[in-house]
């Protein structure tokens, strides 16, 4: 064990998923062509002036109430003041003293099963800024206003995380919350959640934080474990040298896997945050409150419990279906005609493992929940032997649409009349007098190594429709009743 | 023609006295004659005047007329004007053309005002004389050797002059009343939310508030009746009910039980005494329309000054944050990189008083400085309020001086900008409160006009103008006209 412990708070930008601005009626779809979601205010063209989106408010209080935070009744937006081309009015409107979401916590569960609490300072609504497009404009930027305006929270925990296995625990599980209770999309690859890491090492014991970094922007799981472990290395490195961290902001470029420093502490703005004059201090009601929390969706802890009970599941099996909202309703739409079982052990298995070679998601599986409920049943009815599913699945895959037509066209039912197999076993039996002498001779600790060839020959014989279970307790069945 | 005012124009509209086009057309006349050497007007807008003029006559034909149908006005250029220039009396904007209309001047269009053209004003609306405007100082109609205020000189000006009977205009500390009292005129700021800001370029947020001027109150009423009321576009504008305000001058005959307080940190030193004595026969005439004067204190008076110049440059220090060379407006040519782009353009683009404004401003909010400054003038600002809040308990109007001075003379005072910043140590603390406020004629000192400043309480305009029309059907001072603009 390292002589080091590493501290790990995150700041997380989460994009709401409302239709328009926090502060325009300008649609927020992504990979629109540049500036055409980009209104006169979102220009901040002059006189024009905010007015608060309902709904981002009231998504930033549905994270409030999943996370049993405290709620802002009265929450005030300032005015963070930095000139930067991609933001046009010059400043950024965004919550500091008063925001709408106070402390909170989060659970997180690690890979051996135990269990931590992560708490959260407070969440704060905001707006995005645009993008400046560096390439293709020949030495200029270009700017990019579409994004400028969309909702964000900002959600910012404590220092409580010790290891970048637990950082990214909590962000998934901030990832998971948010796309269940349905306020963000959670398409990390178009920045629906970024993730700023503030890191810093000390002695293991100490009680006093080292001086930290924030490693910004980081918009996959994979880049946080990598920059987070990359950036832990390099303070440790430097400590244990002699040196001293510096308080800086750096960057982690994910393709070449290297981090540089983009400003120190020094550098930083004054960002001169006053209340934005523009704008009322937004008070909820009890009532608006009540409605949301009555309303809220299920989050992924109590999903998974749920799933657990209701579906017979093991724990770890609830968990990886419960985490997502989208996973986990397909999941209830397939157990709804299928064995649960059976359901949580082929999405786990051959859809996950093909849905992640096409990087796709659950909602895009080219299977429906129906389409892979029907073919379940035919594995529990015994029609299909798994071997045989696997053809079946591979050809939904691949765009057939009818379970039992692909089933006939390939002939592909399994033999499951016991008079039928009792038949072939026999024969093979016959056929094979010499291998039923040598099992026979084998102390039976050790005849079962040698049922592997019989079934062989007995699948070969049947020409791979056999039903394997079967054939198995009827071979044994044939070769006791020999062994007089 | 140019002598009526906005109530007699559309009465004679109304009567087929004369047409809009005509009416229209003999005030253009006069702009081309009196405008190069008032500099009242930073754009004429004469071809597109004329068609609304057109528009106007026939709509009137056709029985739709609506409430200010063919009466032409001027727009302060601070009002976004869909397609015509809206420079805000800066280089900044000089080429800056908004593809909208403000709030106000969209409802003014929709009532059938014809617009003549965008009025001078300071420079985003900091300055007390017209002087901060990158078109250059408004001569005053009484004594054109001397400034017309500000920052709406340009607007007070023009209706002095008679080239147009009534204006738009805004007023963060005194912007209306003060020039509106240097000019002789009529001007209402009303309360904080009364009307839209959407698409007035803003200055100081939290103070900033349109209103109209006019050579009467009645003319006031006309237009607020236009201009005031709710807008989904601007989240600060009040939502309560408009009241029908022309019915309440109608309504009332005199001025009994109306309580009118007289503070008496209006008149201390600093305050001229011909300006004083003028204020003070105002107020007998008051007392004599039935009015009962009572003296107050409005104790944290001398705190509004400073107060407000911290508040206003913060929030302009943020406000003007947008004019960055990137978008809209004034770009320095061949910039070598981002930051000098920003550098230049906003050195080249902004005059030194905005720019000492944005840096007084800044520093107030900067870190290790909030406290002390922002935090404790926004204290003050409570201060102020609470001030109001006692005297409102005790009166229903409050009067005195709109300016300690008349006029003075261009020039005198632009090196000078904390005496500038005294001329509107009587008009600040309404806007800190948010209350309304109205300057009306009430004399001449040294040959220049005096207004009397009257302050109401939060959405009052009603008593406000009923006040200022009394006095005015029992008064002529509202009537007079600089000498070489009457004929």
């Amino acid at each position: 064990m390292s002589n080091w412990e590493t501290v790990i708070g995150l700041e997380v930008h989460v994009q709401l998923a409302t239709n328009s601005k926090i502060f325009s009626a300008s649609s927020t779809a992504f990979g629109a062509e540049p500036n055409t979601q980009a209104s006169a205010i979102d220009l901040a063209m002059p006189g024009t002036l905010p007015v608060l989106n309902r709904a981002a408010v009231e998504y930033a209080v549905m994270f409030g109430l999943a996370i049993d935070a405290e709620i802002g009744m009265t929450s005030v937006f300032e005015r963070k003041n930095y000139f930067y081309p991609d933001l046009p009015k010059g400043y950024q409107t965004t919550q500091l003293d008063k925001p709408i979401v106070g402390p909170g916590k989060v659970e997180i569960e690690l890979a051996d099963g135990s269990k931590k609490s992560v708490r959260i300072h407070h969440a704060h609504l905001e707006e995005d800024a645009g993008k400046s497009l560096h390439e293709d404009f020949h030495g200029m930027s270009g700017i990019d206003l579409n994004r400028a305006g969309t909702p964000l929270i900002e959600i910012v925990s404590e220092p409580d995380m010790r290891s970048a296995e637990e950082a990214v625990a909590f962000a998934r599980k901030l990832h998971s919350i948010v796309t269940s209770i349905g306020i963000c999309d959670g398409k990390m690859a178009q920045g629906s959640m970024r993730f700023d890491v503030n890191i810093s090492v000390r002695p293991r014991g100490s009680d006093i934080l080292g001086t930290r970094t924030e490693t910004k922007n980081l918009n996959s799981f994979k880049f946080m474990q990598d920059a987070i472990a990359l950036e832990v290395e390099r303070q440790i490195d430097l400590l244990e040298e002699g040196g001293t961290v510096t308080q800086e902001t750096r960057l982690y470029n994910g393709e070449t896997r290297v981090a540089r420093s983009m400003r120190s502490k020094e550098e930083a703005n004054d960002y001169r945050y006053f209340p934005c004059p523009d704008l009322l201090p937004v008070v909820l009601s009890e009532v608006t409150v009540e409605r949301l929390r009555s309303e809220l969706p299920e989050l992924p802890d109590a999903r998974t419990a749920r799933l657990a009970s209701r579906y017979a599941l093991s724990d770890y099996d609830a968990a990886q279906l419960g985490s997502d909202r989208a996973t986990a309703n397909y999941f209830e739409a397939v157990a709804a005609n299928a064995d649960p079982k059976l359901a949580a052990n082929w999405m786990a298995g051959e859809l996950a493992a093909q849905l992640n070679s096409a990087e796709l998601t659950i909602e895009q599986s080219p299977i429906s929940a129906e389409q892979l409920a029907a073919l379940l049943q035919r594995i529990s009815d015994n029609t299909l032997s798994s071997k045989m599913a696997r053809e079946v699945f591979a050809a939904l895959w691949a765009g057939e649409t009818d379970v039992d037509a692909i089933i006939d066209q390939r002939g592909l039912r399994q033999v499951s009349d016991s008079g039928a197999l009792a038949g072939m076993v026999a024969e093979v039996l016959a056929a094979n007098a010499a291998m039923v002498a040598d099992y026979l001779g084998t102390p039976e600790e050790k005849r079962k190594k040698k049922l592997g060839g019989f079934m062989g020959q007995i699948m070969k014989a049947s020409k791979g429709q056999a039903n394997p279970q079967q054939v198995n307790q009827i071979l044994l069945e044939q070769l006791q009743a020999l062994d007089v | 023609m140019h002598n009526l005012t906005l109530t007699q124009s559309l009465a004679g509209l109304a009567g087929g006295d004369f047409s809009s086009r005509e009416l229209t057309a003999a005030l253009l006349a006069r702009i081309e004659q009196f405008n190069p050497q008032l500099n009242a007007l930073i754009t004429t807008t004469a071809a597109s005047a004329l068609e609304q003029a057109e528009r106007a006559d026939q709509q009137r034909a056709a029985g739709s007329a609506g409430p200010l149908c063919g009466v032409p006005i001027v727009h302060k250029d601070i009002f976004c004007t869909d397609g015509v220039r809206t420079s805000a009396g800066s280089k900044m904007l000089d080429n800056f053309i908004p593809p909208y209309d403000a709030t106000v001047v969209e409802r003014l269009n929709a009532a059938g005002a014809v617009v003549l053209g965008k009025a001078n004003m300071d420079e985003f609306a900091m300055g007390s004389s017209n002087e901060t405007s990158y078109y250059g100082a408004v001569q005053n109609p009484w004594a054109r050797d001397c400034v017309a205020g500000g920052s709406s000189g340009g607007s007070a000006a023009a209706v002095a002059a008679r080239l147009v009977a009534a204006a738009t205009a805004t007023d963060t500390g005194g912007s209306i009343r003060q020039p509106a009292a240097l000019c002789g005129i009529t001007g209402l700021k009303p309360t904080y939310g009364r009307i839209s800001r959407w698409g007035m370029i803003a200055y100081a947020s939290s103070l900033d508030q349109a209103g109209p001027m006019a050579r009467s109150a009645e003319d006031c009423a006309a237009l607020l009746q236009v201009m005031a009321g709710h807008d989904d576009r601007d989240s600060t504008c009040a939502d309560n009910a408009v009241p029908d305000y022309l019915a309440a001058l109608a309504a009332r005959q005199d001025l009994t039980g109306l309580k009118i307080g007289v503070p008496s940190q209006y008149f201390g030193s600093g305050l001229d005494s011909a300006v004083e004595q003028a204020v003070r026969d105002a107020l007998a005439v008051y007392e004599s329309l039935g009015a009962k004067l009572v003296e107050i204190e409005l104790p944290n008076s001398a705190l509004a000054i400073p107060a407000y110049y911290v508040i206003a440059p913060a929030e302009a220090s943020a406000n003007l944050s947008r004019f960055d060379g990137v978008r809209y407006g004034h770009r320095c040519d061949n910039p070598q990189d981002l930051e000098d782009l920003y550098r230049r353009s906003r050195s080249e683009g902004f005059g030194d008083e905005v720019k000492r404004r944005i840096m007084i401003g800044s520093y107030a909010l900067s870190a290790g400085y909030y406290d002390a400054y922002y935090r404790k003038a926004q204290q003050v600002r409570q201060l102020i309020k609470q001030d109001y809040d006692a005297a409102f308990a005790q009166v229903d109007v409050i009067a005195g001086p709109t300016t300690p001075n008349t006029a003075w003379a261009i020039g005198e005072k632009s090196n000078d900008p904390v005496s500038m910043y005294l001329e509107d140590i009587y008009t600040i603390a309404t806007n800190l409160a948010g209350l309304p406020g109205l300057s009306l004629p009430c004399g001449f000192a040294q040959g220049k006009p005096v207004g009397l400043q009257l302050t109401g309480r939060h959405f009052d305009e009603a008593t406000l103008l009923q006040a200022a029309h009394l006095y005015q059907l029992n008064s002529d001072w509202h009537q007079r006209c600089p000498e070489e603009f009457c004929q």
